[in-house]
């Protein structure tokens, strides 16, 4: 078998495990090239059944209108059910005081909507686009990642996992996150995405755009959700984004590719890891990422 | 262009500079790339107080915070490189005593163990320790990674001792392919590139072996097995009647119009339809995810093995197997557990540890009642509910069993299975 074929078996047993040990999964949902190709994948595990999941977006309220549209798109056309939370919702009702400040971001509070959002639908399994190759605290993640009440990860306390046995037995309160696509990386997922030919939001693909010019990052003023401050430089360039997060959060590369097979060769090409080329979360601190999962990140 | 895929587990210690060569392997094969590389750099000035020595190859795989902090790797990491060829996942997997258990971990999914050795200190206990894993555990591909040439002159009778020393010790073990290369990780020789140091060496570097180790015998293909994950049943009105078993094949193949057992009930059937991505296949092989149709409407769920009924498993209660236990919580002879053999989950009892093995001289320690984390003991067990499998020797994924404890849910032991008593 072809290492792509592989790859998609895997998943595919990943998510049909989720649906025979769980009785309430539900599928996050980013919008991102990598939740959309778990959607891909979800239909060639469980057609020409429905899913035995909702998909569900944790919606920070500073996303690019692309994304969203593509996923009312995306959940219409499959027919499957859809459930958005809304941050903005969660700071209101909880009285959460939003960072403020020049690289503020609403990244960490998604966190408390997502854990209020397994409460209130009792989910006992999230499926997640994570990959193991984006990050070190990632790359030593179980496929079936076991959290408590609280969503915390703990890596001292991670199930042994042998053979393509996966334990989802848990106790009342507690969750699984549980990550498909973990042994795929950003090119596996690329080069998947042509052979498959899944649709992807415009975002990806080199269009001109006007951004601002912060720490040597250039940042979307979609939306107003940056505040431009008097030293930032105004632009219009064509860019494309590597990857597709919250606008405060999310960097766009220079770029003139507009079809799959140039963004392809861009990515082979490229001498610069996807999280530290387009992610500022994540360059906050050397264990940012580490600290975020603790706290019940997914 | 079809590239397939392999995964490697490495087997060593921070001292025989297993870190080094994967770090090593990633940079040689340039998978790493600047922001990374820049980042270890200033790790490397940090850790030498700038003082030349260039980059600290090991920073690469440098764990998390909290490992940092107790100076321990809590556990497995796993790695990502490609090449033309072959796309690799790298096991890495602590190399110390009290880490046996991540390390069956690891090996559990591996096709290839590299073992690595001190090229001053030849084969030593943890040798020892590393290759019998990879023995129980099965892995098919074993490669013996002789480093720190540099450290004996690159001399070929140091190279050639080690792999004599090596030879008898693999009498003991249950390894089928074994590979010698002599490297140096710190300076790259016979890693990815081959070395000028080591003329009197003909054979492959460590990239090119991988690159070309042969996988295509490493799956059972004779044995069809089939684990129901999940039955698909739309039950719409165009769909009424639709019913598919959905699951991933172990091992072997199926076509359409196989007569087929599934059990443990051992009722019987034809297979109608093989299907994927809503389309009609005729036959399909291990590895594969697909979806079953059986002409006669018969009782299956979650749990039942379908087979083909010209190769039947052990369909057994009383069963026996070498266990690697993984709890902090001692086992003790009577205990009861969930066993999960493929989707199949039942009770189970411990009802004897025959023997505990004695990872470093191999040798069977008898009258055992108990067992302590990171333990490997021949076990027998007792199960409430008839389990089907094959012997772990014949068929490594329809052989492997986990233990869970009932309370904690945790996976408490590994179980290569090795059949009825």
């Amino acid at each position: 078998m072809d290492y792509l074929d592989q790859l998609e078996s895997e998943a595919i047993h990943i998510m049909r495990e989720v649906a025979g040990q769980f009785e309430r999964p539900a599928l996050l949902f980013s919008g991102g090239k990598d939740s959309i190709t778990l959607v891909h994948l979800a239909r060639k595990a469980f057609r020409p059944g429905k899913f035995p999941f909702p998909l569900v977006h944790i919606d920070t309220g500073h996303n690019f209108q692309e994304a969203l549209d593509f996923r009312d798109w995306l959940a219409n056309s499959l027919g499957e059910r859809l459930i958005v939370r809304y941050v903005e919702d969660t700071i209101r009702e909880k009285n959460l005081k939003e960072p403020t400040g020049r690289n503020a971001s609403r990244n960490a509070l998604q966190t408390f909507t997502l854990l209020d959002t397994i409460e209130e639908f009792e989910f006992d399994a999230c499926i997640g686009g994570a990959r193991r190759d984006e990050e070190k605290a990632r790359a030593k993640e179980r496929v079936f990642s076991v959290r408590d009440e609280f969503g915390s990860w703990d890596p001292k306390r991670q199930r042994p996992e042998l053979w393509n046995l996966y334990n989802g037995r848990i106790h009342k309160g507690e969750n699984v996150r549980v990550f498909p696509i973990s042994n795929w990386t950003e090119l596996d997922v690329w080069n998947y995405i042509q052979r498959e030919k899944i649709a992807l939001p415009s975002l990806y693909f080199a269009h001109e755009r006007e951004l601002l010019v912060r720490d040597g990052k250039l940042m979307a003023t979609a939306g107003g959700v940056i505040k431009p401050e008097p030293d930032d430089q105004i632009v219009t360039r064509t860019v494309r984004f590597r990857t597709v997060g919250d606008i405060s959060c999310t960097a766009a590369s220079e770029s003139q590719a507009n079809t799959l097979d140039a963004v392809i060769a861009e990515i082979q090409a490229t001498r610069i890891s996807e999280r530290g080329e387009t992610r500022m979360d994540d360059q906050m601190s050397e264990a940012a990422m580490e600290d975020r999962k603790k706290g019940g990140y997914f | 262009m079809s590239m397939d895929l392999l995964r490697f587990i490495t087997c060593g210690s921070v001292d025989d500079g297993k870190s080094t060569l994967i770090g090593r392997l990633l940079y040689d094969s340039k998978s790493i790339l600047v922001d990374q590389l820049e980042a270890i750099e200033r790790a490397s000035k940090t850790k030498n107080q700038g003082d030349g020595g260039g980059i600290d190859l090991a920073l690469l795989t440098d764990g998390l915070r909290s490992e940092r902090e107790q100076g321990i790797t809590i556990d497995v990491a796993y790695r990502y490189f490609q090449t033309p060829v072959r796309k690799f996942i790298i096991v890495d997997a602590p190399g110390h005593i009290q880490y046996t258990r991540n390390m069956v971990t690891g090996a559990s999914n591996c096709q290839l163990a590299i073992v690595l050795i001190d090229a001053r200190n030849g084969v030593v206990e943890q040798t020892r320790r590393h290759s019998l894993i990879a023995s129980l555990l099965g892995i098919p591909h074993i490669v013996v990674a002789i480093n720190k040439m540099d450290l004996v002159d690159y001399a070929q009778d140091a190279f050639s001792d080690i792999c004599i020393q090596y030879a008898e010790l693999a009498k003991k073990l249950n390894v089928s392919q074994v590979s010698f290369i002599p490297m140096s990780a710190l300076n790259g020789d016979n890693v990815v590139d081959r070395s000028a140091n080591m003329p009197w060496y003909e054979g492959p570097t460590l990239l090119e072996h991988l690159e070309t180790v042969e996988l295509s015998n490493d799956t059972n293909l004779t044995l069809p097995r089939f684990p129901v994950q999940y039955v698909i049943r739309p039950q719409t009105t165009e769909l009424h009647d639709y019913r598919g078993y959905a699951g991933k094949i172990n091992s072997g193949a199926f076509r359409v119009g196989d007569a087929v057992t599934v059990l443990p009930s051992a009722q019987t059937s034809t297979i109608s339809r093989i299907e994927f991505n809503e389309q009609d296949l005729t036959e399909a092989e291990a590895g594969q995810s697909v979806i079953l149709h059986l002409f006669d409407d018969i009782d299956i769920s979650r749990g039942d093995l379908i087979v083909r009924s010209d190769t039947q498993p052990i369909v057994a209660q009383n069963v026996e197997g070498m266990l690697c236990w993984m709890d902090t919580k001692e086992l003790k002879v009577g205990s009861k557990y969930v066993l999960q053999v493929g989707t199949a989950r039942t009770r189970c009892s411990i009802r004897e540890i025959p023997y505990r093995l004695n990872i470093e001289t191999y040798e069977h320690v008898e009258e055992v009642e108990s067992l302590k984390l990171n333990d490997l003991a021949k076990v027998v067990l007792r199960t409430a509910q008839p389990v089907a499998f094959d012997t772990y020797a014949l068929n490594r994924t329809n052989g492997g069993a986990i233990l869970i404890d009932e309370t904690s849910n945790v996976t408490v032991g590994a179980v290569m299975l090795e059949g009825e008593t």
